[in-house]
């Protein structure tokens, strides 16, 4: 089979495609942009009605979209992308043939199946129980099986991915270590492989609960594991979209890490403490010990906080590095304001940066620290959070990618380059102030999953504080705005792929052209021997350091106002 | 294009750090450290800590409690479900069922006074989200959690369930008297 395939040098980035590996990786971004599309469209519904002026669906629908929406997007769109970073982390960084295409088709193929099959006991309506679907409240098994089809599919593209980076070593067509970027894909792997066995290890026993082959699934052990894979799967966005931002620094920028150390050591961190992730869903349950708590939703002494912090740092850092040596060393910031900022694949690498440390990142920490974590606990606040790190930072990264591979991977040219050009403004901006309106209700105490926040017809009703209903209401308009943005990127993603005009593909060959040795580079010798090399960035981690302090106190003190409990 | 490239330098653990990253990476630590022991500290000195007294509990066993508890100490009804309301004295055991999609009883209590919360759900999970003191606490069934908790305010309350439960799950609202 090796040599039954042809590589392809693309005259525009020079990088190398495999025949192989191209059609799978185009074939799993469109599922991928599917399943956004999907989302997205689904995402109009949940929306409106949240927006209590409009208050649009009926509830059993409103909670069956949401269900949907939160599985084609958390799962479909972000796991069916995350393959296609995969094998082009593997194939196209290290210049190798994939491994075992046929095996790749086939995960493709569980992927698809899975996916589609889980949509659809959701559309029957028997399923309206949430992606996370605790028991003892059960869907049709038809749900269960879905998501494990889906899983299996997904663990085999792991697989491959090893196994691709197995004959590169082999066929050597690297020298010495591999990519930076290729390090965090291998550390997203790592971490995918761990969550999709807890998947299982949860979800096969709830499949045969619902075809009621067994009798009796706990509770508490459920959401205990369901979110080690629930939780765990977020630290592979994570690595996987950090892994971007470092191949977007190099892509525009020509950059390189400062440290390859310090990054790739930050990228372990990530894997070493990943496993605590799940206690971050437990603050507020029952039957776990204090102590349990407190480590684990650190994660040991905020370890993976630490990498985050570090990564935060240095990826702008390496394109500071970067621009200051082709002469824009004026001032602090002058490396900033003369970058591409028209170009979609970095302005939407750096929106996705800021908006996830900031508004991701600190909201983050905050809520999964023990004793705050009862004031936000199943509000607004979490989706707030999370669209956050999902949204600005996984997504928003993964659309700024696209724009990378269409001329290159998709051999087009783009369509509406001047659309392109604001798509990530519009999205990026729109979706900052959708969180943070979100976060602002639920400081409130408005609850997430929720379909009337006015309890009309109750005999109980709760009024909440007209502050909250204005949150609500630019909840709406935020998340309408973002939705937009959505569709323009579905625009340009798809109508590229259809109307674009054809690129040429580049010299093709039987034979792989291996990576030549990188020339040692002009780094620093010593710890400082450079200097002080990112000062810019410097001054903006402060600024972020400085945040974070701020909001994290303000919470503590919000906590202290509360009822006494011990 | 060094990110997407092999490293030059090929022992990248040997890779000199840079005065930047080494500065952050300490300052960075410093507030990690801080922000863990921020959490010890408020068990030590911190009025709000979630206890973590737990049993195992049935339905039948934790109505029975809380049917007890009803039949001693209610002082009126409230709505057309005639839901009791219930005093309780301070410093007691007191019961909160949740299920599908109401919580029982009502409860009534001081201000200022000690009471031990216990919570479970009979069916599915449900949260316990106190409003507007905004606490929120999950509720597992089979699980009985009691909680210590000392109102420091005096009104009417409500309590939302805020974990999805159901086609019904908005409907699932409370109230909560303290004198
Ligand atoms: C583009 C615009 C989007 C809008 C306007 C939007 C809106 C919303 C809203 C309002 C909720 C909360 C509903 C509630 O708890 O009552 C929600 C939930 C959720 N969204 Fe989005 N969303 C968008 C995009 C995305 C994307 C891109 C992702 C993932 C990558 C995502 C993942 C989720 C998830 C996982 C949930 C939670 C579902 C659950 O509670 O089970 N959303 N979305
Ligand atoms: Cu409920
Ligand atoms: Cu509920």
């Amino acid at each position: 089979m090796a040599n039954a395939t042809t590589y392809r040098i693309c005259p525009r980035s020079g990088l190398q495609f495999e025949a192989q590996a191209e059609k799978l990786i185009l074939a799993n971004a469109v599922a991928a942009v599917v399943f956004l599309l999907i989302g997205g469209v689904l995402a109009i519904g949940v929306v409106l009605t949240r927006w209590p002026a409009v208050h649009w669906l009926e509830a059993a629908t409103f909670y069956q979209v949401l269900t949907a929406h939160g599985l084609d997007m958390l799962i479909y769109w972000i796991i069916f992308f995350e393959i296609a970073v995969l094998y082009f982390c593997a194939s196209t960084l290290l210049r190798c043939r994939i491994a075992t295409p046929r095996i790749a088709w086939l995960a493709f193929a569980l992927m698809v199946i899975g996916a589609v099959v889980n949509n659809i006991a959701v559309y029957q309506g028997a399923s309206s129980v949430m992606m996370t679907s605790y028991v003892p409240m059960m869907a049709a098994p038809s749900f269960y099986l879905g998501l494990i089809l889906f899983a299996v599919g997904a663990l085999i593209g792991c697989f491959v991915f090893l196994g691709t980076l197995v004959i590169a070593k082999r066929d050597k067509t690297y020298q010495g270590s591999v990519p930076l970027v290729t390090f965090g894909a291998i550390v997203a792997c790592i971490i995918a492989v761990f969550t999709i066995v807890s998947g299982a290890i949860i979800l096969i026993p709830t499949y045969l609960m619902s075809i009621g082959v067994v009798k009796h699934v706990d509770p508490l052990i459920y959401r205990m594991i369901w979110w080690a894979f629930g939780h765990s799967s977020q630290q592979i966005n994570v690595a996987a979209h950090i892994s971007i931002w470092y191949l977007v620094a190099a892509v525009v920028f020509g950059a390189r890490p400062m440290s390859e150390r310090v990054s790739r050591g930050a990228f372990l961190l990530y894997i070493l403490f990943l496993q605590l992730a799940s206690a971050h869903h437990l603050l507020a349950d029952p039957g776990v010990s204090t102590e349990w708590k407190v480590v684990n939703t650190s994660y040991f002494m905020y370890f993976a906080v630490l990498a985050s912090m570090i990564h935060g740092l240095t990826v702008p850092g390496a394109m500071e590095v970067a621009q200051r040596q082709k002469g824009y060393t004026k001032g602090l910031f002058e490396w900033l304001r003369k970058a591409p900022w028209g170009n979609p694949v970095f302005s939407g690498v750096f929106i996705s940066i800021v908006g996830f440390g900031f508004l991701g990142g600190i909201s983050g920490v905050m809520m999964g620290t023990e004793q705050l974590n009862l004031i936000i606990h199943n509000t607004i606040y979490v989706p707030g959070h999370f669209h956050a790190t999902v949204v600005v930072g996984t997504t928003l990264t993964f659309m700024a990618l696209t724009y990378y591979l269409i001329p290159t991977l998709f051999r087009r040219e783009m369509i509406a380059p001047g659309l392109a050009k604001w798509q990530p403004y519009l999205f990026g901006f729109s979706m900052y102030f959708f969180c943070l309106v979100m976060m602002g209700a639920g400081t409130l105490g408005v609850s997430r999953r929720h379909w009337d926040m006015a309890f009309s017809g109750s005999a109980m009703a709760y009024e909440w504080p007209g502050a909250a209903y204005m949150m609500m209401g630019l909840v709406g308009i935020g998340g309408i705005v973002a939705i937009v943005g959505g569709a323009i990127y579905i625009y340009i993603t798809v109508g590229s792929l259809l109307w674009g005009k054809r690129l040429e593909a580049g010299a093709t060959s039987q034979k792989v052209t291996p990576i030549p040795p990188t020339a040692p580079s002009a780094a620093a010798q010593t710890y400082g021997s450079m200097g002080f090399v990112a000062p810019g960035s410097f001054v903006l981690a402060i600024v972020f350091l400085v945040a974070f302090v701020l909001y994290y106190f303000i919470n503590w003190k919000y906590l202290s106002t509360l009822w006494g409990m011990s | 294009m060094s990110a997407i490239l092999p490293p030059a330098e090929r022992l990248w653990w040997k890779h000199p750090i840079d005065r930047v990253e080494g500065t952050w990476i300490a300052l960075a630590f410093i507030w990690c450290m801080i922000m863990f022991f921020m959490m010890v500290l408020w068990h030590v000195y911190g009025e709000q800590n979630l206890s973590t007294e737990t049993y195992k509990t049935t339905p039948d066993a934790f109505m029975g409690k809380t049917q007890a508890m009803v039949d001693q100490y209610t002082v009126r009804t409230e709505t057309d479900m005639e839901i009791p309301v219930v005093a309780p004295p301070a410093g007691s055991d007191v019961y909160l069922i949740s299920r599908l999609w109401s919580f029982w009883p009502i409860l009534e209590l001081e201000k200022g006074k000690t009471y031990r919360l216990h919570l479970t759900s009979l069916d599915y999970n449900h949260g316990f989200s106190l409003q507007p003191a905004n606490i929120n606490v999950q509720v597992v069934p089979g699980y009985e959690h009691v909680l210590t908790v000392t109102p420091n305010q005096s009104g009417e309350l409500a309590i939302v369930c805020n974990e999805y439960c159901g086609l019904g799950h908005h409907t699932m609202v409370s109230r909560l008297y303290v004198r």
